[in-house]
């Protein structure tokens, strides 16, 4: 047997290490391409749960931003207005509208109809097809041009709610949910669709009022400008409390025992359910303080307490990172240690600072819970002027008008989700924006 | 700051229960644009949770009315009157319903109470007729009466915590367990050993009997459908074997895609709710603080909006919502009573 060179022993070992990488490559190429793969399926998985998400409430709520409208000739007759003169505002506010609405539609039945019966509980049923908000169309009409009076207007009179699901589910599939509507009621309807008196137009009322128990005239302006003050007052609160408390805790807090306890009552107070902070908020706030309850500075109060260890715990993270030879550059040159954090440090961290807030700010702006606590779970009319103004806010009129019976709050409770969402989308989208401003910035 | 801000609370606030949230909340609206006042602001707290916040006390910072689907307890007015509380007026507005319903493509089932008690129950009485009970065997409706649909029992039903669920034990589990004679006897020897003063006794009698009338299966003959009746509706709709417990007035919104079980031989409806013929409804109240009038605008306005006959009459707006109105005599006695601001008693 001759003895193997050193040579041919590290031959034959390179050409078994060769030969066990060549076997296993493939495995290894599977290997890799199936972890990969994994992650496509975990972003494709998440995607696809969006899109349905999406679908089924734009689907739902995109019908909310139209709304039924029936033309009515309407006559402006003085007498069944109860008023003389039309130029007076404190007799168009108690006129009579009901009753010329009334004439129009009788009128209006007569001429494409023939008859109608004359019972009140028929006059009752047709003046039931009309939004009982169609008073306030005729009265701008008549305070617009005072000189109406006495004669016969076309007006766009805003339809009631079983007539707008009516007719729209005519128009997706061609058969129509009748709901409350009795056959008599589907008749005249239909006339009115036969005639070209009904159309859909851009609900504005959507945007410009505040809540009410009838569907066609609810809107989500009180609950959109609750929402914006509280935001404002978190915001305005939050932000500087918690950077202040991360710079403090970073820079300049011995490192000890008690800096440990407040680090780990942070920590557990960002995992604190928010109903909790809602409690809080009602026994400081308006136990201790007197506030008034359903007040948007009370809601801002109590999400901010909740906002703060998220944005803590970020903006300490953010700080963390900045390169310690940054520091260490500044201090070289003579700069104090408030100039190093104010100059140096928090710039740098800025764009993760902000990326925390916003996602803290983002949750406080879906938050329900602590609300209910503070009295924000309320029906709203009234569009809040300002911090003191009772209100509601935008994921509570969700809440509350899934839990209405009316049959036209499902539509309407679809389109308040997708408001919410571009609320959303657009913070988010300011994080990333300013995210990548500043990051350039300082580079 | 904050005193200022209670010193200027210039519109009504009202608190309570969510039944009559969506009732009060029309009125509300109403009141809102036809009068010089603000619209009332309303909280849907639950009826305990409202007269809680409305006993605190008398001022600005507490709720001026209590919206409740049950009567006040005596504990509430004691509670009340500790925190200077003494006057509060009672006023029913109207009656609320509660529908079995069931998808409009099965057959129309009708029961009794009894029914009911027997297919809902966790532990029934011995069918041998002797005074124990047995585990709720019942799996089909068949079972319990031959001339019932053979389809699986499947209730979907409010969580304990709501009204909706407590009216309904006492209607229609109390009533349909007490028509076996041993557990109403139960409540008689509670009834006599509290007058007897063995209170303890009476304790345990109470509890031993509540747990036999109240307490519903777990085995999912009986499904926690969750607060929210809207879902209650899809569900009974995607599951035509299933009945469902709803408040009238989402029955009355979706006519085209549910119907009514008929109970004891009545179907609920404005006229026999309100008759009583139909036995399961409850009563709606209004509580309104006397020391409030004259100190908030416009109470006095909106309470008499809210007994007035364009909403709480027979075509009021309140009965287009779901409500079931009062008769007219009723209401003529209601008003007076409101008139004079007589306060409640117990």
């Amino acid at each position: 047997m001759a003895k193997m060179t050193p040579n041919t022993v590290s031959a034959r070992k390179h050409v078994d290490t060769m030969a066990l990488v060549t076997r296993n490559l493939g495995k290894r190429k599977r290997a890799e391409w199936r972890f990969r793969a994994y992650g496509v399926a975990a972003i494709l998985f998440g995607f696809a749960c969006l899109l349905i998400l999406f679908s089924d409430i734009i689907a739902k709520g995109h019908g909310a931003f139209f709304q039924t409208q029936v033309y009515v000739q309407v006559p402006l007759n003085a007498q069944r207005l109860q008023i003389t003169d039309p130029s007076s505002t404190a007799q168009l506010a108690k006129a009579n509208y009901d009753s010329v609405i009334e004439q129009g539609l009788i009128e209006d039945q007569m001429r494409i109809n023939g008859a109608i019966g004359s019972t009140a509980a028929d006059k009752r049923q047709l003046l039931n097809l009309i939004s009982t908000g169609a008073v306030y169309t005729v009265e701008e009409t008549l305070s617009d041009t005072p000189s109406l009076l006495n004669q016969t207007v076309g007006v766009w009179l805003v339809a009631d709610d079983d007539v707008d699901n009516y007719v729209k589910s005519l128009g997706h599939s061609g058969e129509g949910i009748s709901g409350r509507l009795s056959q008599q009621q589907q008749g005249w309807v239909d006339n009115w669709i036969a005639h070209e008196q009904v159309r859909q137009a851009f609900n504005t009322t959507f945007f410009t009022s505040g809540d009410s128990r009838e569907p066609e005239q609810a809107g989500i302006r009180s609950a959109l400008m609750g929402s914006l003050f509280m935001l404002l007052v978190t915001i305005g609160l939050s932000f500087p409390i918690g950077i202040a408390a991360a710079i403090y805790l970073e820079e300049y807090a011995p490192k000890n025992g008690l800096t440990d306890f407040i680090e780990v009552n942070i920590n557990n107070l960002a995992a604190v359910p928010s109903i909790i902070f809602g409690l809080l908020g009602l026994a400081i706030f308006i136990g201790f303080f007197d506030m008034p309850r359903s007040i948007p500075l009370v809601g801002g109060l109590v999400l901010t307490l909740m906002t703060l260890p998220t944005i803590i715990i970020s903006s300490r993270a953010a700080i963390k990172a900045v390169p310690p030879s940054i520091r260490d550059a500044a201090y070289g040159l003579g700069a104090s240690k408030m100039q190093v954090v104010l100059h140096h440090v928090v710039p740098l961290a800025m764009p993760g600072m902000l990326t925390g807030a916003i996602i803290g700010f983002a949750q406080a702006l879906g938050e329900t819970a602590p609300l209910l606590m503070i009295g924000m779970v309320a029906f709203i009319v009234d569009v809040p002027d300002n911090l003191m103004d009772p209100s509601s806010a935008l994921p509570v009129q969700i809440f509350l008008w899934a839990d209405s019976p009316e049959r036209a709050f499902v539509e309407r409770t679809s389109a308040a989700i997708m408001v919410l969402l571009a609320f959303l989308i657009t913070m988010n989208g300011l994080a990333v924006w300013l995210r990548h401003r500043l990051g350039r910035s300082h580079q | 700051m904050s005193t200022q801000a209670m010193a200027m609370r210039d519109y009504i606030d009202v608190v309570g229960s969510s039944t009559v949230y969506a009732f009060s909340t029309v009125v509300a609206e109403r009141f809102g644009k036809s009068t010089p006042f603000r619209t009332p602001k309303i909280e849907s707290t639950g009826s305990g949770g409202g007269l809680k916040l409305f006993c605190q006390g008398v001022g600005m910072k507490y709720p001026d009315v209590a919206n409740s689907s049950r009567q006040i307890k005596a504990s509430e007015i004691e509670l009340c009157r500790r925190n200077g509380v003494n006057d509060v007026v009672e006023i029913l507005i109207g009656f609320d319903g509660i529908v079995l319903a069931q998808s409009k493509v099965g057959q129309r089932i009708s029961l009794t109470r009894r029914e009911l008690f027997l297919a809902l129950a966790k532990n029934v009485p011995n069918p041998d007729g002797s005074a124990n009970t047995i585990a709720n065997p019942y799996l089909n409706w068949r079972d319990i009466n031959p001339s019932l649909p053979e389809v699986r029992i499947e209730v979907l039903g409010p969580p304990p915590t709501s009204g909706t669920r407590d009216a309904f034990s006492e209607l229609v589990l109390d009533y349909g367990c007490h028509t076996f004679a041993w557990i109403a006897d139960l409540q008689a020897q509670a009834k006599q050993a509290q007058q007897g003063g063995d209170v303890k006794r009476a304790g345990a009698l109470t509890h031993k009997q509540r747990g036999l009338c109240r307490m519903l299966r777990e085995d999912g003959g009986y499904i926690d459908a969750g607060e929210n009746d809207n879902l209650v509706v899809q569900k009974l709709n995607a599951n035509p074997d299933a009945l469902g417990l709803l408040g009238f007035s989402f029955l009355d919104q979706n006519r085209d895609r549910i119907q009514s079980a008929e109970i004891d031989g009545f179907k609920p409806s404005f006229a026999s709710i309100a008759s009583g013929d139909y036995p399961i409804s409850r009563p709606l109240y209004v509580y309104v603080k006397k020391a409030h009038i004259g100190m908030i605008p416009g109470i006095e306005a909106f309470i008499s909006e809210f007994i007035s006959d364009r909403a709480a009459g027979e075509n009021g707006y309140l009965s287009r919502k779901g409500m079931i109105p009062l008769t007219k005599s009723e209401r003529q006695a209601i008003a007076e009573r409101v008139k004079a601001l007589r306060p409640v008693t117990h």
